[in-house]
């Protein structure tokens, strides 16, 4: 199933394979089953499902207010089950299958109530159980993202709706496009991981989600500090731990390249991470937790899409450049701007992102330590393509997800009364606690 | 009798614990406290978004003394406490109308 994802990536040796690799990937031509390729994608199913039930939950649950703190972990935790439910109804579908003459576009329902996806399917060299349950944990982080954008004002059952019409409008097309067969991988874009199905794709959406929703209450005359960086530091480390799998997994195999997208993603988050504490150190006099973590974050995020094709010192300088533009987006651009997405998830997940899926055409090429480019790309056409990818993702996502926010605001609404954002989401949409001490 | 309550830095606390022992004092209350003087407050930066705490934690102690007393526990104090920095806090001292130990109904100094 590597091949969907590698299309783009004429390597000398898979340049005929490349031709017939589509077809294994539908499983009309089964390869035998790699029990290696198997028990590592197991693995990193597993810690791709990590990454947002406990770790993303935690991160946000310690940046928002004592009083919201379930609020988040419950919004991570029910996207977590609904996308998994509707991944195996439609969504993997729609993604992941051929969708004849609206190939380039999106998939069919062929795969619908996950109809062939039996014991006996394969996908390249591992189960198809395993490839759609992997991809569904990527269908799962990629809404949960978008929950940093809303917090702490954002009504339970809207935030459902939202999310449920997101998965089917916005993610299932999107990563059609790039992983599925659809346009976007044909055109050559390379997007390993998910830089712009995930994480750009993500980031426009917190960002029109932000925009949408309006500023919390007392935003930002009010003082709004993170309730328990513990908590969000403990998130960003299993974040970091879980990306291994996201990365390293997105080669569906145990090998080279999933070797060397773990050594990428350990070098671009370790330089990101110091980027940002280096630059809150300069800019601000102290080096502070809540940097060095979300500064990791913003490495991870960039190294994404480059994570098969980047060479570690590339690796480097894209972890350097995703932490130092995300710093400034949330830091000070947000300031500047005004509006309130309240744990950067634009800043972030959009801005690293972009700039991630940007170098990834610079740093894919073989002269730059990268496995190298398509034959006679040069670095410029590969950027360009890149720069092609990321604004079609940025105009769909961001227009497709401007659309459902309006919808539903003038139908059900999106927010929580005065009195309820006052009180905290955690008592007036959940009727708990988070701490009774 | 006199009161006298002093507001120091939190970790000048065992210090002055101490020279209060050493000159024979037999007892202090502790307050944990939150104010602001010259010192002012600090800020918090969290992602460029910088708060002012204008309220800065400090320690309260408070000791009721005789009168003989009372220049020999400022002394012990402010050596004690002093950084020469700025926020190392001030002591107060009023008059003491009456002390009563609970256990014994003894009143004034023989209470202390």
């Amino acid at each position: 199933m590597k091949s969907i994802r590698n299309l783009s990536l004429a390597k000398p040796l898979s340049a005929v394979l490349l031709t017939f690799m589509p077809l294994l990937a539908f499983g009309q031509d089964e390869p035998a089953l790699s029990s290696g390729d198997t028990a590592w994608m197991l693995t990193a199913t597993a810690l791709v499902l990590f990454m947002t039930i406990p770790g993303l939950s935690l991160f946000y649950a310690g940046l928002v207010r004592s009083k919201n703190v379930l609020s988040v972990l419950m919004q991570c935790f029910a996207i977590t089950c609904m996308m998994s439910i509707l991944w195996a109804f439609y969504a993997y579908s729609m993604a992941f299958t051929d969708g004849g003459s609206m190939n380039a576009w999106v998939g069919s329902l062929d795969k619908m109530f996950l109809s062939g996806v039996t014991v006996d399917a394969m996908s390249g060299s591992i189960p198809e159980s395993l490839f759609m349950t992997f991809q569904m944990t990527f269908a799962i982080i990629t809404p949960a993202l978008i929950v940093g954008a809303f917090a702490e004002r954002m009504k339970f059952s809207a935030m459902l709706i939202f999310m449920a019409l997101w998965v089917t409008l916005v993610y299932a097309p999107i990563a059609h496009w790039v992983w599925g067969g659809g346009w976007v991988g044909e055109m050559g874009a390379l997007d390993f991981a998910g830089g712009t199905v995930v994480h750009i794709n993500a980031g426009v959406a917190a960002l029109m989600a932000a925009l949408v929703l309006g500023k919390r209450k007392g935003y930002p005359t009010t003082a709004m500090p993170p309730h328990n960086l513990g908590l969000t530091v403990m998130g960003a480390s299993m974040l970091w731990v879980g990306w291994f799998g996201f990365n390293a997994g997105s080669e569906l195999a145990a090998d080279g390249t999933a070797g060397m997208a773990m050594t990428v993603t350990q070098l671009a988050t370790a330089a990101a991470a110091l980027t940002w504490m280096f630059a809150e150190w300069i800019s601000h006099g102290k080096p502070s937790v809540l940097g060095i973590a979300t500064g990791a974050v913003a490495g991870l995020v960039a190294i994404t899409p480059a994570s098969g094709t980047a060479g570690p010192m590339g690796a480097i300088v894209i972890g350097f450049s995703g932490a130092l533009f995300a710093f400034i987006a949330s830091t000070k651009v947000k300031h500047w701007l005004g509006y309130d997405d309240s744990l950067d998830v634009w800043g972030v997940h959009g801005v690293a992102g972009i700039v991630g899926a940007i170098l990834t055409g610079v740093f894919a090429d073989a002269s730059l330590g990268g496995s190298g480019l398509a034959d006679g790309m040069s670095i410029g056409g590969q950027v360009w393509i890149q720069f092609l990818s990321v604004m079609a993702t940025l105009v769909y996502g961001g227009v497709v997800s401007l659309l459902i926010l309006l919808v539903l605001k003038a139908t059900i609404g999106l927010r929580v009364t005065e009195e309820q954002e006052t009180e905290g989401l955690d008592l007036s949409q959940h009727d708990e606690r988070g701490y009774i001490l | 009798m006199k009161l006298v309550s002093a507001v120091i830095k939190p970790f000048k606390l065992d210090d002055v614990r101490e020279a209060l022992g050493d000159i024979g004092v037999s007892g202090i209350t502790v307050i944990e406290v939150k104010g602001f003087g010259r010192q002012k407050g600090h800020t918090e930066l969290y992602r460029g978004a910088e708060y002012v705490v204008d309220f800065l934690p400090k320690i309260k102690v408070e000791i009721a003394v005789d009168d003989t007393m009372v220049d020999k526990v400022i002394e012990a104090i402010s050596t004690a406490a002093r950084t020469g920095k700025i926020g190392d806090g001030k002591i107060f001292v009023f008059d003491l109308d009456q002390v009563i130990r609970i256990r014994t109904g003894e009143t004034g100094s023989d209470a202390l």
